[in-house]
This record gives C-alpha cells, structure tokens and sequence, in this order.
C-alpha cells in the first residue's frame, strides 16, 4: 500500500528538510520503519534502544490515534496519511533554552 | 469529536453596560451571537494568561479588547530587543521594562474599563493553585514543557479549562484541554521529551507571525468559551502549518488511564515539572563538554601576533551570513563527512554563536585525532562583547 507519512518541522533536519515521504507498507508500523531505512538520523527520535515508538511522538492514521486503534500493528490502505506528531513547547529560543528556563515566560 | 461548548458563566450578570461600553462593543452587540447577554458574559469574565510573549501578545490585545472584565497576566521576563519581532503588545520603549507590567500598562491604555492584574512572577508548583483559584479560564502562552504540564496539572485539579497553543518555526497546535467532556495535555503526551531529543540550536526562531496566527486561534477559543457559541477545540487538536498554509485537525481522546484525568488518577498534587522535564532550574540541558578553550582576548592577542590559526565556524550559512569572524564554514551537522577538509597538523579554533556547538565540534574531532584544537570560549556573542562590539549579536 502507498502511504504518505508527513515529517514534522522539528524532526525535517533529520530526514533530509522533506515535509513528507512516500512510503510502501502493510501497517503504520511498517511505514515508519520504511521512513526510519530512508532516514535513518529520524530512527532514534522515534524509536527507543528497544526498538518502542517514543511516548512523546504521537503517530495518527488520518485523524486518528494509532494509540485507539492497533498501534504499530494498524494496517494502512492506498492513500492513507500517516502523521508523526510531537509535542512542541514553543521553542522561540535557541540552544534549548526554553527548555531551561523556569516559570512562565510568554510565547 | 466537535463538542458543544460548555459555558464557562451561567450565573446572569448582575451589572449592565455604561453607554460608554455600549459605544466601544456596539460591534459585537449588534451582532446575535454576541448581543448584551454575551457582551456582560465578557464582563464578568476571568481569565489568566500565562505568559505575556509571542502568543501572549495577540492574546491580551484581543481579550482586553473584547471586554473581558479581568485579566490577569503571569511572566517574569523582561522585554528585551529580540522580543519585538513579533510580541506585538510592547514597543521599543518597553525595552528593560518586566513584561507583565508593560502589558498591564499596554492592555490598560487599550481597555480602561477592564481590570487587569499583572504578575510579576514565575509560576510554580507553590503558587499556581493560588494564582488560578480566581480565574474561569486558564489560557497557556508559554515557551517551555515543565510550565505546560504545571499548567494542565493545576488546570485539572481545580477543574479549569486549558486554552493550549505552542509553536515551533513555522508550525502551530492548538486545542483547549481540561474540559469535563475532553482530554488533557497528559492524555496526548504522556511524557515530555528528553533534553538531548530536542531541536540543535541551528533549528530554532520562529516566523514573528506565526504566534501572532496561534495566539490569535486561542483568543477565539478563549471568547467562545466564555460566550457558549460554536464549536471549540475540545478533542480536537488543530496544527497549523505557516509555510504550506494548510490547517490539518486530528482527534484526540480522552485517555482512560490518565495519571491525571483518568478514573484512577495518580497524581493528586502538582509536582517538580523541572524533575519530570528532566531539567533543573537554569542549568543546560546536557552537562557542558569538557574541552580545551580560547578566549576571544587570546584569540585576538594571537591573531594579532601573527600566529597560523585556522578559524573553523561551525554554524549554519544563513549564520555566516548575519556575521562571522572570516572562518572556514562547515555547519556542525556536515563535520563528520568533511572532516578531510580540515588539516589536523594546523592548529584550529571552532566557534559558533555562543559556545555550545562548537564544544561539540572540538569534542568530535579529538575524538577524530585532532590535538590542536581550541573552542572559542562563549562563541560569537562574547568575541562581540570583548573584541569586536562591531560584530552584531543576534
């Protein structure tokens, strides 16, 4: 099946600036390890040493979360789109800064 | 999962309009959807936000120009030059002035007839309970992790809705969370992530518009859940994509074993969010390389003396192009595949904005057998403050 699997902004410097990837897979997690052979820099911001999809990169079929339906084992059909959805902070500054600063500062 | 919007203010509203008020909303009376019952809703609402910045900005005007009948308004920050590109509540004489007082002062002179507290404050676990108890609706315009899941955990023990909105570059998110009926920012990301696993430097900034857009999306969210009109985001999380300008939606699901809003919850009392983040206080994410340094008044004293230095600037082209101190340009992220451009019998000085980067570089290459091998201690920014106040700092 043809999928398209787009790549979020803070994750595109790890698979060559694509917005998305045109992928052949059976199910969501076959997707993502088609994307993971094509780029492999993405591999350890999506999967663990084990081989486990992060729990702060939420994966969606269409809509929906793969986490409602069968995860990694969700199949796909011709057309579907799967998202790679990671939690941003805000992430004005550089050098991870935000992530060091303590208290509400205004984005 | 479009749910109806709850109504943040049931209780009728006890005083009217002035004919003055009646003249500034006349806009919104004249409309049904509005009209006075929903205008006096507006009046008799409370909502804090937190932080006064990029999303804070568009945020406080439209709220404080909608007739929200108090804000409240949480940041420690002060305004500095970088700001201005895109926190649109300040001007440039607000430079040096702490953001909460220069909105209160903005958003006052744009609304006199609204109530508007500012505090000059960081929120924490010790006093966001406090800080909310006197709010309807809780609005998160801030820039970092621990302070987000502080603000859902506190949101979700006093049972306050969460107006979220987060960027990065030129993508947005925005959806209102801690509704009865809807998930919390727990149910969708259980877990932050790791400080190591987050963007490298070269990939931050923002477009000044975007949180102008989100901020915006979030104002909207904030008015319609104080007027009970519409459709809101609650289970809805909409991304926004700036560069394509393509607005996707996706479904999100109140998640049954939530540590937080689930019906076994486990957390029942805010916690350290810079623990849980993985981070402390102001310390850097990752403990800082140690490798050998110069400092720029050595560098300079050596430049001048005429020694054979080789200037290796590890950031990006459109860096170079801002300022640079006439090095070599290899960004950080191409170093391990031309690292034959480099002469390891030369002796080297990798620099970068401020440091960091080209610790990694300098760590790199002695890792790749290069002895003589320095890093500009405090990068770009401290050769500006020490050497050359002609370099501009960005």
């Amino acid at each position: 099946m043809a999928v398209k699997v787009i790549i979020p902004t803070p994750l595109r410097p790890y698979a060559a600036k694509k917005e998305s990837a045109e992928v052949t897979a059976q199910t969501v997690g076959e997707a993502l390890g088609s994307l993971t052979t094509q780029f492999a820099e993405l591999r350890k911001h999506l999967f663990t040493d084990e081989g486990k999809l992060r729990s702060f990169v939420n994966v969606y079929l269409n809509d929906e979360d793969i986490r409602y339906m069968a995860r990694e084992a969700t199949p796909v059909k011709d057309g579907d789109v799967v998202s790679i959805v990671p939690s941003i902070a805000g992430g004005v500054e550089r050098t991870g800064r935000s992530m060091n600063k303590a208290g509400a500062n205004g984005e | 999962m479009a749910s109806k919007t709850q109504t943040m203010n049931d209780k009728q509203a006890p005083a009217g309009l002035s004919n003055q008020e009646i003249l500034r909303y006349s806009r919104h009376l004249i409309m049904p959807e509005v009209g006075m019952d929903g205008q006096l809703r507006l009046k008799n609402a409370k909502v804090l936000l937190i932080g006064t910045g990029g999303l804070g900005a568009p945020l406080g005007l439209y709220l404080a120009a909608a007739g929200v009948g108090k804000l409240g308004l949480v940041d420690f920050d002060v305004v500095d030059f970088t700001n201005l590109q895109r926190q649109v509540t300040f001007g440039t004489s607000d430079v040096g002035k702490h953001k909460s007082e220069a909105a209160r002062a903005r958003l006052s002179n744009l609304n006199p007839d609204i109530q508007i507290e500012s505090f000059e404050t960081q929120l924490t676990s010790a006093n966001a309970l406090e800080l909310f108890r006197d709010f309807d609706i809780i609005v998160d315009g801030t820039d970092n992790f621990p302070t987000r899941y502080l603000v859902n955990d506190a949101c979700i023990l006093l049972g306050k809705p969460n107006v979220y909105g987060s960027i990065f570059r030129f993508e947005g998110q925005v959806t209102v969370f801690g509704m009865p009926s809807g998930p919390c920012y727990r149910c969708l990301y259980p877990e932050p992530p790791p400080p190591g696993l987050v963007p490298s430097c070269a990939e931050g900034g923002v477009l000044g518009v975007l949180p102008g857009i989100v901020g915006s999306i979030q104002a909207m969210e904030t008015i319609k859940l104080v007027l009970g009109t519409g459709d809101n985001l609650i289970g809805r999380l909409l991304l926004f994509d700036a560069l394509g300008m393509k607005f996707r939606e996706l479904k999100l699901r109140k998640n049954p074993d939530c540590p937080m809003c689930g019906s076994n919850r486990t957390i029942h009392q805010l916690i350290d969010y810079y623990e849980f983040c993985g981070v402390r206080g102001e310390e850097a994410p990752a403990p800082n390389l140690q490798v050998p340094e110069i400092t720029p008044r050595e560098l300079k004293a050596r430049l001048d003396r005429g020694d054979d230095l080789y200037i290796l600037d590890v950031r990006e082209p459109h860096e170079y192009q801002i300022c640079n101190l006439k090095g070599h340009l290899v960004p950080l992220g191409e170093l391990p595949r031309r690292v034959h451009e480099l002469d390891s019998s030369r002796e080297i000085v990798a620099h970068c904005r401020s440091g960091k980067r080209s610790a990694e570089a300098v760590d790199f290459l002695r890792k790749a057998g290069f002895r003589k091998i320095h890093n500009l201690k405090g990068g770009i920014l401290a050769w500006s403050d020490e050497v050359d106040p002609s370099v501009p700092k960005y």
